[in-house]
């Protein structure tokens, strides 16, 4: 007699099954040095699922031709397959509409597309409120914008353990307060961000608010309308797609009073030499040919991240950060840096006092991938007095046995500096 | 079980300097300084000369933070320096780059076989391409010094 599964009802439909998702991605079968490769740097890039890379070989191979000009049909699957990729952000988000995504190059170019179009409407003496915690991406532009404008940029603090203070965010907000510049997800810390209660003060005092969600969407994901922020940014590539395709955003209501920043071709209305007009959003802020291929692979990994469920990732993740907080206390000489009470699957460290680059290194060759270095948040590590830190980071792939290597590994950095 | 790369790259030497480098100093009669910057990790080292009217070195050292490398590349060439000339110096970083990056000739120039054969220990930095610059940080920092410039970075 042969066994009869219910596929209405699979064993553990619920549990997360790590190894399934494993196979998914061809560079986790990797060696490195010839051992498994332990990948612990998703917060920088994460790895690619078959999917998205299979995705866009056939978008390559035979849906490919410039959109929105051709009249020929591969032109007309080509437009179609970049717009259901937009409409497919819209929906992750929870966009009210797909007119709100603007598909730029990266987080970095969202928020220097708000940067310049948005700032252009800021005057000197204005001022804008960023955190402690920003990645350069989300303090740079700002800066550059200051120069050119003679806007303030004021900074909101953590405490020791990286918590955001909330009572000294709120204290930053004045009558000249028009933008609230902030990460969603720390990508040193691992903080996660109150956004609710950012949004909720900021838009009490009538400021719109911008997230950086180059982590946060990752870790956390976002509800635009539940969460009612003005911008929200992120990349592809830290959510299992291409690099080269990043999202932006905005509230119509935003995005229809913005000027362009870029301008050329695909963003006009009509050009003449006397004058131009431009088209509605999001065409606007999408001068030149976009990144149409990257745009389909990043449909395919949200379709693969919403295959997989956002909540089974963050509550996986969720489960994983624990288990590494407790297994790597235990290593001797490690200080772990960013202990919120809300942390996403990011764990920074300094080992006794070995710098990082000594400790990546040894550990790479147990094939163990961490990121070493001041992470792009140089003004963070001066908070808390370091010029760098090791920082393993997490993704949907990541197991328990990949924490245990990194905690192993590091014994060979105490083998060797003793 | 620590594989043969690591063991060249981080030998006793370069630990012993490391955590022990000499010349980590401010002189307070430099008469040149430079800031060594690795935008890449954010280590930044700086480097003190005193020259003489005849363009020699006779005092070299360092302050500042970085990885083991780049610490004990710092000391060791801080040590080096000391009573040659500019032009012998730079010589010099010219053929500890080309160790460093495996474009070494082998052979050894005249008057440097001391120093080339300590700076051998540095040379494990080969198979860590990314390493390079931690190795070297020092030296463009003193280049820089010596030139007049604030800063040298290794990008």
């Amino acid at each position: 007699m042969t066994n009869v599964v219910n596929l209405t009802e699979p064993i553990g439909a619920d549990a997360f099954d790590v190894e399934a998702v494993r196979r998914d991605f061809p560079a986790l079968s990797l060696e490195v040095n010839g051992r498994p490769l332990v990948f612990l740097d998703s917060a920088a890039s994460a790895q690619k699922p078959r999917a998205v890379i299979d995705a866009m070989t056939r978008a390559y191979e035979s849906q490919y031709a410039n959109v929105h000009r051709g009249t020929y049909h591969l032109s007309q699957v080509a437009t179609e397959n970049y717009e259901i990729a937009r409409a497919k952000v819209a929906q992750f988000m929870n966009a009210k509409s797909p007119d709100e995504i603007v598909f730029t190059h990266s987080a970095t170019a969202s928020i220097n597309l708000v940067a310049h179009s948005f700032g252009s409407m800021l005057e000197a003496g204005d001022e804008i409120i960023v955190s402690v915690m920003e990645h350069h991406a989300n303090i740079v532009p700002w800066q550059l914008l200051r120069d050119r404008t003679g806007i303030e940029i004021k900074v909101a603090p953590v405490d020791d353990a990286g918590n955001f203070l909330t009572g000294e965010f709120e204290k930053l907000l004045g009558p000249r307060t028009k933008l609230v510049a902030v990460a969603h997800v720390s990508n040193v810390l691992g903080t996660v961000t109150p956004v609710k209660e950012v949004v909720r003060l900021a838009h009490d005092n009538g400021t719109p608010v911008l997230f950086d969600g180059a982590q946060g969407i990752v870790h956390e994901g976002v509800d635009v309308q539940d969460l009612d922020c003005d911008f929200y940014v992120w990349t592809g590539h830290k959510l299992y797609g291409p690099t080269g395709i990043g999202v932006l955003w905005g509230k119509s209501e935003w995005l229809e009073k913005m000027p362009p920043f870029e301008g050329g071709g695909d963003m006009i209305s009509l050009v003449t030499f006397e004058k131009t007009t431009y088209r509605e959003p999001p065409a606007r802020f999408e001068a030149g040919t976009p990144a149409i291929v990257e745009a389909v692979g990043l449909g395919a990994a949200i379709d693969y991240v919403t295959a997989v469920g956002l909540d089974r990732i963050a509550a996986h993740e969720k489960e994983l950060l624990d288990y590494a907080m407790l297994r790597l206390a235990d290593v001797e000489g490690l200080r772990i840096i960013g202990r919120a009470r809300q942390k996403a699957g990011i764990v920074s460290f300094e080992f006794g006092d070995v710098h990082s680059h000594d400790v990546a290194t040894i550990i790479d060759s147990a094939g163990v991938a961490v990121r070493a270095g001041h992470h792009c948040a140089q003004p963070l590590m001066d908070r808390f007095g370091v010029t760098s830190t090791s920082r393993a980071s997490f993704g949907m792939y990541t197991t328990r046995a990949e924490v245990d290597a990194l905690a192993e590994a590091l014994e060979k950095v105490r083998e060797i500096f003793g | 079980m620590i594989d043969d790369d690591l063991r060249d790259l981080y030998q006793e030497v370069i630990l012993d300097h490391g955590k022990n480098p000499r010349n980590f100093r401010r002189p307070a009669d430099a008469s040149h300084e430079a800031l060594g910057n690795n935008p890449l990790c954010g280590d930044r080292l700086t480097v003190y000369l005193r020259l003489d009217e005849d363009r020699n070195i006779r005092d070299a050292a360092f302050e500042g933070k970085g990885c083991a490398i780049s610490i004990a590349s710092a000391s060791m060439m801080t040590d080096m320096v000391k009573g040659k000339s500019l032009a012998e110096a730079r010589e010099l970083f010219e053929r500890f780059h080309k160790m460093c990056t495996g474009d070494d000739d082998g052979g050894i120039a005249d008057g440097f076989e001391d120093e080339l054969e300590k700076l051998k220990v540095m040379s494990g930095v080969r198979q860590f391409p990314m390493r390079v610059k931690c190795a070297t940080l020092a030296w463009h920092a003193m280049n820089a010094a010596a030139e007049g410039e604030d800063a040298a970075t290794t990008e």
